[in-house]
């Protein structure tokens, strides 16, 4: 899909230098998975926000995740949608609660490699509880997005 | 608590008016408004200019300065507008009761208007880049409040057994409700279990029939202090008690972030509601629960104490909430099968409920509980007689 410009053009992609969250996207950019941490209780947050709900602080800072992380959550969208996804339809969505800490999760999509289309898998055999990790598909120069590929393969 | 000012019975909503409903209705979002608030004025006996509390949806496309000078309201000395969509409409009765209870205001009205019918998918505008948290969500192609929904569907099925075959009961007994409301939009059309399970998917596992419908029109409702209800045109409909809600770490819709997402707002506004409220579940013989999606159902049953947590989906079997059963639930025909109008028709069906005028009349119904979007920040109301 990366490869398709038309596609690429038209997909909702994040603002990816928004003061509080433009390192999650530096780092997705990356090959990384980073997720935002209380650098005085050490809680992690997500989404990125100034103050840990945990305990007030303001002292924020970006901790690198193994990127490992099991599925919580799957639907299956089907028509009518977004142009940019229509071509893709039915096709996955799910959400991944991480190995440091399953309250964090991501929603994302399943697919078999940084390049792989989201309709590739069979939808109906993705199951919650399943093993994922992380791989990073570019869209554009300044952004890369966090999807996940079955553990083993 | 003996020195706190409780709202409890009050307040009574004494006027409720609305439009026709349609996929298509020609008059404006502001016409619609006025139509429903003057048809809501004219129920009760009460005149426009008497009006000085309004409230509605920050969604709401007219403001309170229009509604007022359309109408000939004299001087207002309370507004206010609710967040968060489909979960705004108990809050906006709750706040112009406040405001009415306390003796800022008289007369109060809340409505809403809007032309979703006619009206562009709010999902499908798309910007430059996105912001906020749908930067997390959305290049994904979590794009609807379907698939957002369908996400905790799925999990909930999952934790708790639930099946399609519950979520059908759903479908099925607010149509069923629906079929006998000659003002639903699904009034000549029955919906057989078959039908459901072959319908087409919109997000799985919620297919065409989980979903609501994409109306055109306006409600609205007035209300007055207790001893002024007593000389109004109908029989006054108490609010006995009123709470809005939503629990730690709530993100709206894609509420994927907190401890368990499967404990949603309806958790937050129920701890209060009930607290405040000398009515109890087991009281209650018919509710009208937000239903823009079938799922909503039994996680409000669950979240409003009406059984326990993971039991919302085997609640709906046997009939128990349809006519007849133990809760029926959306007797107009709610948001699926009624008309979606951001849930402001479950309140008007609420009252009609406590007056006895429901085409769907529930036998004994002394008191009524109506609840706002779950899945957002919400609110919710007891009704009683
Ligand atoms: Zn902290």
């Amino acid at each position: 899909m990366a490869g398709d410009e038309k596609m690429v053009q038209d997909w909702p992609l994040p603002d990816t230098v928004e003061d509080e969250d433009a390192p999650f996207w530096q780092h997705a950019n990356a090959g990384e998975l980073a997720i935002q941490a209380c650098a005085r209780c050490s809680r992690l947050r997500h989404p990125a926000r100034p103050m840990c709900p945990f305990c007030q602080s303001r002292e924020r800072e970006w901790r690198v995740m193994s990127g490992h992380g099991r599925i919580w959550s799957l639907t299956i969208p089907h028509p009518p949608l977004l142009p940019a996804f229509m071509p893709y339809a039915p096709y996955n969505v799910i959400v991944v609660e991480l190995d440091e800490d399953p309250t964090i999760r991501l929603v994302g999509n399943l697919v078999t490699g940084p390049d792989g289309r989201i309709d590739e898998l069979d939808p109906h055999e993705i199951m919650i509880g399943e093993p994922v990790h992380t791989v990073f598909t570019r869209m554009a120069d300044d952004c890369s997005l966090v999807r996940w590929v079955r553990d083993g393969s | 608590m003996s020195d706190i000012l409780s709202i409890k019975d009050r307040t009574a909503i004494v006027g409720i008016g609305e439009t026709k409903f349609a996929k298509h209705l020609e008059p404006s979002e502001k016409e619609l408004a006025c139509i429903a608030i003057k048809s809501a004025l004219d129920d009760a006996g009460i005149h426009p200019s008497e009006v000085n509390a309004l409230s509605s949806y920050t969604m709401e496309s007219t403001e309170e300065v229009e509604i007022a000078r359309n109408l000939g309201m004299g001087n207002i000395t309370f507004f206010s507008q609710i967040h968060y969509g489909g979960g705004a409409g108990c809050g906006c009765v709750l706040h112009v009761a406040m405001a009415v209870a306390t003796g800022q205001a008289d007369v109060g009205v809340a409505w809403r208007s809007r032309k979703r019918g006619s009206g562009a998918r709010p999902w499908a505008t798309v910007g430059a880049r996105l912001h906020d948290n749908w930067k997390y969500t959305r290049p994904y192609g979590l794009v609807r409040p379907v698939d957002e929904i369908s996400l905790l569907t799925r999990r909930y099925m999952h934790e708790y057994g639930a099946t399609r075959e519950h979520l059908c009961n759903v479908a099925m007994a607010v149509r069923k409700h629906a079929n006998n409301n000659p003002n639903a939009i699904m009034y000549e059309r029955t919906l057989s279990r078959d039908e459901y399970m072959s319908a087409r998917w919109i997000s799985e596992p919620l297919c065409l029939f989980d979903n609501c419908l994409e109306t055109d029109g306006a409600l609205a409702c007035v209300i007055v202090r207790a001893d002024r209800a007593k000389d109004t045109l109908q029989k006054p409909v108490y609010l006995h008690a009123a709470s809005q809600g939503f629990g730690p770490q709530h993100q709206t819709m894609t509420n994927y972030h907190c401890e368990d997402p499967l404990l949603g707002p309806s958790w937050a506004t129920s701890a209060r509601l009930w607290s405040l409220s000398d009515i109890k579940p087991a009281d209650i013989k018919v509710a009208q629960l937000y239903d823009a999606f079938s799922p909503l159902i039994p996680l409000s049953l669950e979240g409003y104490g009406f059984c326990e947590r993971g039991e919302g989906a085997a609640f709906t079997e046997n009939g128990a909430i349809e006519i007849g059963g133990r809760l029926p639930v959306n007797t107009s025909g709610g948001g699926m099968s009624e008309a979606y109008v951001h849930g402001f028709n479950l309140i008007n069906e609420g009252v009609r409920q406590m007056r006895g005028t429901s085409t769907n009349q529930v036998t004994g119904a002394d008191s009524c509980l109506v609840t706002s979007g779950e899945g957002v920040p919400t609110g919710a109301l007891i009704l009683r007689t």
